[in-house]
């Protein structure tokens, strides 16, 4: 589980985070949702140290990440697997090379086993086969799920997701979507997604978190999400004329 | 202010540069990769300039000895003289700060700006010790053999040129060459070289690494990088002779 307790965090005059608390729970897709510029990025970036919190803690399973030193977030990111949003795929590597990459640099495994984890990853996202692609040479799903490979190679406790479906097509999306769900379960891992996907919120939100000026405006499960009188929320979810008409359809 | 600024994130970098690898053998086998990319990669380049920069010089020197006083091995002297001590250490690192250091500042700021390097933070690895400790090293290992090749290359370019157009004989060149030689100006000129190295890389990388924004900024940290690396350097130049020859 992951716990997030009043993190504050500014930029100049400008104050994104503000007292922002919630809780990630283990073997569950948790979705931060909100518009842009609402702070789930830079939440994100803050709970998974790429930018120091001004005030507040980070608790991975009761471990303060916000008060340890380089050496002890070392071992806590060895357990963190992320999913970029461009997917951030290292250009020079192949595929395989991209998934034993960590694995490279952070087991003692032989290469014969190493090939071996890489194997079972791609085969676990519907990539068999495809080792000696470049990244250039995939398309943009494939990209994807050759990210989510690399970070299920060394079977991280911790996943994120920061936009995993941008620029993706709808089925595609949907294929992210169920994979990012189908590990979560498999590896009882505690899932991260951000996005402002209403389908993914639909697909895959097992518990959701709305960010709203830098705060926790509202937690709940997409059933609820559906059914909230929330104003702000609201005008989030029902945004777009397709979802206002199939909310009139439904009233 | 903003230098002062910057000069203390140069230094914070290099201190996270020079950090425990966290696999010595993943980081030898990407200095290798590094001194083919950034070493041997360059060769072809300071070869060429260093045959028409041996021979421009050699024909400057002997169109500009009117005084018949003046011994015709003064050329092949100049032209060792002036390779050794300063245009192929100086001139040829100037030339690598602008292929080298565009290249390294732009794969670096490529890395920054797609969230590559983000994602080996995330995994637990010193980004700035894995993409720029082998750099350095690689440079700093590989760059003295390219300016001695340069040397060499260069004293050849001006012997065949003032052969060539009857300024002076095979003899007197060689004879200019070899007089007055002393060890000491190549191992000021390869000191040099490896300070150059340093700055090439370190400068470049740090460039690169703070690169902010998109495509348009990762040309713009290129530019930067070429333009500051050569500024240190000349600065680096003037100091060390100072140092060292004075």
């Amino acid at each position: 589980m992951i716990e997030v307790k009043n993190i504050n965090k500014s930029f100049g005059e400008n104050h994104v985070l503000n007292d922002f608390s919630a809780q990630f729970e283990a073997g569950k897709v948790n979705l931060i949702i909100g518009q842009s510029g609402q702070g789930k990025s830079v939440l994100a970036k803050c709970i998974v140290g790429l930018m120091e919190v001004d005030t507040g803690s980070v608790l991975y399973d009761d471990r303060d990440f916000s008060k340890m030193n380089r050496k002890e977030r070392k071992e806590i990111r060895t357990e963190i697997g992320m999913l970029f949003q461009g997917s951030a795929l290292f250009d020079s590597m192949t595929v395989e090379e991209n998934i034993m990459f960590p694995l490279k640099m952070f087991t003692k495994m032989s290469k014969k086993e190493m090939l071996a984890r890489a194997n079972t990853c791609l085969d676990r996202v519907n990539l068999t086969g495809q080792n000696k692609l470049l990244p250039a040479e995939c398309s943009g799903g494939m990209q994807k799920r050759v990210a989510i490979a690399r970070a299920i190679s060394m079977n991280p406790k911790y996943l994120f997701c920061d936009e995993p479906n941008s620029g993706l097509d709808p089925s595609t999306s949907i294929l992210i979507d169920n994979l990012i769900q189908e590990i979560t379960y498999e590896y009882n891992m505690t899932t991260v997604v951000i996005t402002h996907d209403m389908n993914s919120v639909i697909e895959i939100g097992d518990q959701i978190v709305f960010i709203h000026t830098g705060r926790n405006w509202w937690e709940g499960t997409k059933e609820e999400i559906i059914k909230t009188d929330n104003q702000e929320i609201i005008d989030f979810v029902y945004a777009s004329k397709f979802m206002k008409t199939l909310k009139g359809k439904l009233a | 202010m903003s230098y002062i600024v910057s000069i203390g994130k140069y230094v914070g970098m290099m201190t996270q540069v020079f950090s425990k690898p966290e696999r010595f053998k993943v980081y030898y086998r990407r200095t290798i990769s590094e001194i083919e990319t950034i070493g041997i990669n360059s060769a072809g380049i300071v070869a060429i300039l260093s045959v028409f920069m041996g021979a421009v010089i050699a024909l400057q020197t002997a169109s500009n000895m009117d005084s018949p006083l003046l011994p015709k091995y003064t050329i092949g002297y100049i032209t060792r003289s002036s390779t050794i001590l300063e245009f192929s250490p100086t001139i040829i690192s100037l030339i690598l700060a602008g292929k080298v250091g565009s290249n390294i500042a732009s794969e670096i700021g490529t890395m920054k700006v797609t969230e590559q390097i983000d994602a080996l933070e995330i995994m637990g690895v010193n980004s700035l010790s894995f993409l720029v400790l082998p750099k350095i090293i690689a440079a700093v290992f590989f760059f003295p053999f390219l300016i001695i090749c340069s040397m060499g290359l260069s004293i050849m370019g001006g012997y065949y040129s003032v052969t060539a157009a009857g300024l002076a004989s095979h003899e007197e060149f060689v004879y200019g060459v070899r007089a007055f030689f002393k060890t000491s100006d190549i191992v000021y000129a390869l000191v040099k070289t490896c300070v150059f190295a340093f700055i090439i890389v370190s400068v470049s990388s740090y460039f690169g690494y703070y690169t902010k924004g998109g495509a348009l900024d990762v040309g713009k940290s290129s530019t930067q990088a070429v333009v500051w690396s050569s500024i240190v350097i000349l600065l680096a130049n003037f100091i060390l002779t100072q140092l060292i020859l004075m």
